[in-house]
């Protein structure tokens, strides 16, 4: 930890070329976009976890004795509310995507400036409405928002808050336009698509699932509301609708939605892996091709969540076997990362450390989600704590693990200072125990059959839900820590090197922080991605910065 | 209260063994193949961590034969799997043909319990060893779920319909019963106990209680207080055709189409009697949407059923 001030040369750079609220506020520079988004869902991230944690409490007893049930599953509903839609979603491809597509690919921009500010503020006012129903007096649906419950039972602010994930849903919509255009039209001379960073690869799967299947929901939000508000009959039988056509059309889009925050955590793994490594990462085009297999697949396994719900045997069946047939691609990927390491130049710094922390703990998430695709197994397991351990494993374990070992590795370039290494590993090892330590025992609850979303739950089941909540204390620190030492490192942090870590692609061939325009000049591109081999100290023009370790 | 570590579910059904093999296999398929990939991940981590001078990355040569390894291999356990998962599904979706009916009605926040003997419970459901049990589900409101660990089942309970689960109970004891579907504000409290009986116990038990009839007397009670033998007259003379002997036959309907009368029909032509008329009759029914409760619903059900064999031929004489 070097503390002692540097003072930095005053180089114009897209931090400093302006300054003022009004220059942030008015941005079209997707760098400062992209740093809003990031101070917005650090809030939401915040916000969802003191939720967590009061969750945590109350199971810490058997009894419901901190908070009233009400308040209990106002908890549970807008922590998974806030986390999913406020935060795991627009996490990695709106705060590092917005980042890294322009410099990523060479380009000056996204393709539309304008609409990718336009998508922070239409983001921000959905997350506005969200917080007046939470301070009105929240919701307590659950973030399924399953009917007849939200339609006609529940007495909370259904409705303020589906209208927050309505608008939210068209910031991501336009995110996806943006980069699906961006990618299209703006590569660099040179650049082809087999030349692309797998980050792109991954984040154009994503976009396309985002532009395709987000409409879905909006639709589903409106249908809802309509029969909430005037009655009309669609999902509720006593109106004359059908409640499980509700479930059909939110996992049509929430399946897809679960690709939209891994396929980008999938992205920064493939970033970190090959930068650590030194070396292409194994198997490039398979990996590539696994990203958009799972995009397309992954919209027809959505009837896996409701295999008890009483849809038909026969339709079980085949949301079953194609939940197997997307499995493999998310397989083929870890394989490949690890083979990737395989005669490597291994350089253990704390991005990679949160990617060994993605690969463990995103294979035991897979591998339990072939668990629940077990039709017979998933019966016992449907709606219990084992359902909730799998999809921590792979939203937390997986795609924050990518976001802060991302955040961790692209923050010398997006803010031109270095977090300080000991502490940050320290951290990495803090979340990644108090992370198992939370959720493993929630495996073994679910299996002996807790079911999820229960105030107070019967005694033998106690002291797994001690262990539990002991974890997310650890987890809580763990969280915390890197929230302030990026902030010191704001000020205090060692000045960073435009690329400290060697590596090969086009963000690092620029300034860190970059000039407003990312470059001086467009290159032009004559290797393809990760190419250790050509450009061995990792840059396309060796500079005496690059401190190689 | 003293801390106990419970780490697997008791076993009390027949699917109990069986999900839990599968379950087994799984666990250590998932621990094989962690040990495998994490353990990898550490090795190379350690043996090729970079160091001072430590020579360059090595690029292999990148073969299809690798990549389809390790593609078909795992697409091939997938697919083991889905057969074993699928297999025990079936099972769990089709009840013996000689299994005992008991019906359940989920409320927020509770479990309404009638055995065709004529006993009610709240919240508890008594069950013979042994004997395979069908429960005939539907919910006064909200989507609940019925969840019996330890028997290894569970089915969602829907407002509007009937679902079923089935189990075969084979040990004696207490077992939770838990509402697994976020039903509302006590959706926690929405549990109680499964017990199972010893099948002369439960002969006792089921003749014990107070005495209201079996669940077809009060069946036919009710149909006698909602005045529906005004038109459903026994001698199929009134303005609504008669009822004995229809249960599990097709019948003809207005308009051609011929229709199975099950539970679902029943309930369809009590709360919404003009969405399918018989053959030969007007559509003059009036609903009785409000006018009975799910439970008394499934009395009549049960009293429609009891009335008469499943062909119409001899089904006068039953009655
Ligand atoms: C590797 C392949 C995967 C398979 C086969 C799989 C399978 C499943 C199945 C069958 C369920 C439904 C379980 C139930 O409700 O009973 C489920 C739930 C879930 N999965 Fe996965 N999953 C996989 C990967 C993922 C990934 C990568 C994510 C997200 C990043 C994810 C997120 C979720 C979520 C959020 C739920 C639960 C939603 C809820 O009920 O609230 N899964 N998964
Ligand atoms: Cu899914």
């Amino acid at each position: 930890m070097i503390t002692a001030p540097i003072s930095v040369p005053e180089r114009e750079h897209y931090l400093n070329a302006s300054y003022g609220l009004k220059s942030w506020l008015l941005t079209k520079d997707h760098k400062r976009i992209a740093l809003l988004y990031l101070a917005t869902i650090t809030f939401f991230f915040f916000l969802g976890g003191l939720f967590a944690v009061m969750i945590r409490l109350e199971l810490l007893t058997p009894e419901g004795d901190m908070v009233q049930s009400e308040t209990y599953n106002k908890l549970f509903t807008m922590h998974g509310v806030n986390m999913v839609f406020f935060f795991l979603l627009p996490a990695i491809p709106a705060v590092l995507g917005n980042f890294l597509v322009p410099l990523m690919i060479g380009a000056r921009d996204l393709a539309f400036p304008k609409l990718n500010l336009a998508s922070w503020y239409i983001f921000t006012i959905g997350g506005l409405f969200t917080l007046y129903a939470l301070l009105s007096g929240g919701v307590d649906t659950g973030w399924t928002f399953y009917t007849p419950y939200s339609t006609t039972y529940s007495n909370s602010f259904v409705i303020a808050t589906a209208v927050g994930i309505f608008i939210a849903g068209f910031s991501s919509i336009l995110t996806g336009l943006n980069f699906i255009v961006t990618i299209h039209r703006m590569r660099a001379p040179g650049l082809t698509w087999f030349r692309l960073p797998l980050f792109i690869w991954s984040h154009y799967a994503a976009s396309l699932i985002m532009v395709l299947g987000t409409p879905v929901i909006a639709v589903t939000i409106l249908l809802l509301a309509a029969e909430r508000a005037f009655h009309i009959g669609i999902f509720d039988p006593a109106l004359g609708g059908d409640p499980v056509l509700f479930q059909h059309l939110f996992w049509f889009y929430s399946h897809p939605a679960v690709y939209i925050m891994i396929l980008p955590a999938m992205a920064v793994i493939s970033e970190l892996v090959a930068a650590s490594a030194r070396k292409r990462v194994y198997g490039y085009e398979f990996v590539a091709y696994a990203s958009v297999a799972i995009a397309v697949f992954g919209f027809l396994v959505w009837g896996h969540h409701m295999f008890v719900s009483g849809q038909s045997v026969y339709a079980g069946l085949v949301f079953s076997v194609l939940s197997y047939l997307v499995a493999v691609p998310s397989a083929v990927k870890v394989f490949n990362w690890t083979a990737t390491l395989h005669k490597g130049s291994i350089a253990l710094e704390t991005p990679m450390l949160y990617t060994f922390g993605f690969i463990g703990l995103f294979t035991i998430g897979g591998m339990t989600g072939l668990f629940l695709a077990a039709l017979g197994l998933d019966v016992h397991v449907h709606d219990t704590y084992f359902v909730v351990a799998h999809f921590h494993y792979v939203m937390v374990g997986g795609t924050i693990m990518a976001y802060l070992g991302g955040l961790h590795y692209w923050w010398p370039k997006m803010t031109g200072r270095m977090y300080p290494e000991i502490l940050a590993k320290l951290a990495a090892l803090t979340v990644f125990i108090g992370f198992n330590l939370t959720f493993f025992p929630q495996f073994i609850l679910g299996y002996l059959g807790m079911p999820r979303r229960y105030h107070a739950y019967p005694e033998e089941f106690q002291v797994l839900n001690v262990m539990s909540t002991a974890g997310a204390s650890v987890l809580a620190v763990g969280y915390l820590l890197p929230m302030c030492y990026f902030i010191w490192s704001l000020r205090y942090g060692k000045v960073a090197a435009d690329n400290p870590w060697g590596a090969v692609g086009l963000e690092w061939q620029t300034l860190s922080p970059p000039p407003v325009e990312n470059f001086d000049e467009i290159p032009t591109v004559t290797h393809e991605a990760y190419d250790y081999v050509s450009l061995p100290n990792g840059s396309v023009t060796p500079k005496k910065e690059a401190h190689v370790r | 209260m003293r801390p106990s570590l419970p780490l697997f579910p008791e076993q009390a059904s027949s699917f109990a063994s069986e999900v839990d093999a599968l379950y087994f296999f799984l666990v250590a398929l998932t621990a094989f193949f962690s040990v495998l990939i994490g353990g990898l991940v550490v090795f190379f981590a350690i043996k090729y961590r970079r160091r001072k001078n430590s020579p360059p990355a090595v690029i292999e040569a990148e073969g299809i034969a690798l990549e389809l390894t390790w593609s078909i291999i795992p697409l091939i356990i997938s697919l083991f799997i889905f057969v074993w998962g699928a297999s025990l599904y079936f099972k769990g979706s089709r009840p013996p043909d000689d299994a005992a009916e008991v019906y359940a009605v989920g409320k927020q926040w509770m479990w309404k319990i009638q055995h065709m003997e004529g006993r009610r419970e709240i919240n508890e459901l008594h069950v013979p060893v042994g004997r395979a049990v069908k429960l005939k589900m539907t919910s006064e409101d909200v989507i609940h779920s019925f969840f019996v660990p330890a028997f290894r089942t569970k089915a969602d309970v829907l407002p509007g319909r009937y679902t079923t689960v089935w189990f075969k109970p084979e040990k004696a004891g207490a077992y939770h019963l838990f509402c697994a579907e976020y039903c509302g504000t006590k959706h926690s409290g929405m549990i109680g106990y499964v017990y199972a009986m010893e099948p002369n116990d439960y002969q006792n038990w089921l003749v014990g209680g107070t005495a209201e009839g079996t669940l077809a007397q009060r069946g036919e009670k009710l149909f006698q207080d909602l005045a529906c033998t005004n038109c459903h007259k026994a001698e199929g003379t009134g303005r609504g055709p008669a009822l004995a002997g229809i249960f599990g036959t097709r019948i003809q309907l207005e308009g051609g189409a011929k229709v199975l009368v099950d539970e679902e029909y029943i309930r369809e032509s009590a709360l919404n009697p003009t969405a399918k008329v018989a053959l030969g009759y007007q559509p003059v029914m009036p609903t009785f949407q409000g006018l009975m409760t799910e439970e008394g619903l499934l009395s009549l059900i049960e009293y429609i059923k009891s009335i008469g064999p499943r062909k119409p031929s001899d089904a006068k004489s039953q009655k």
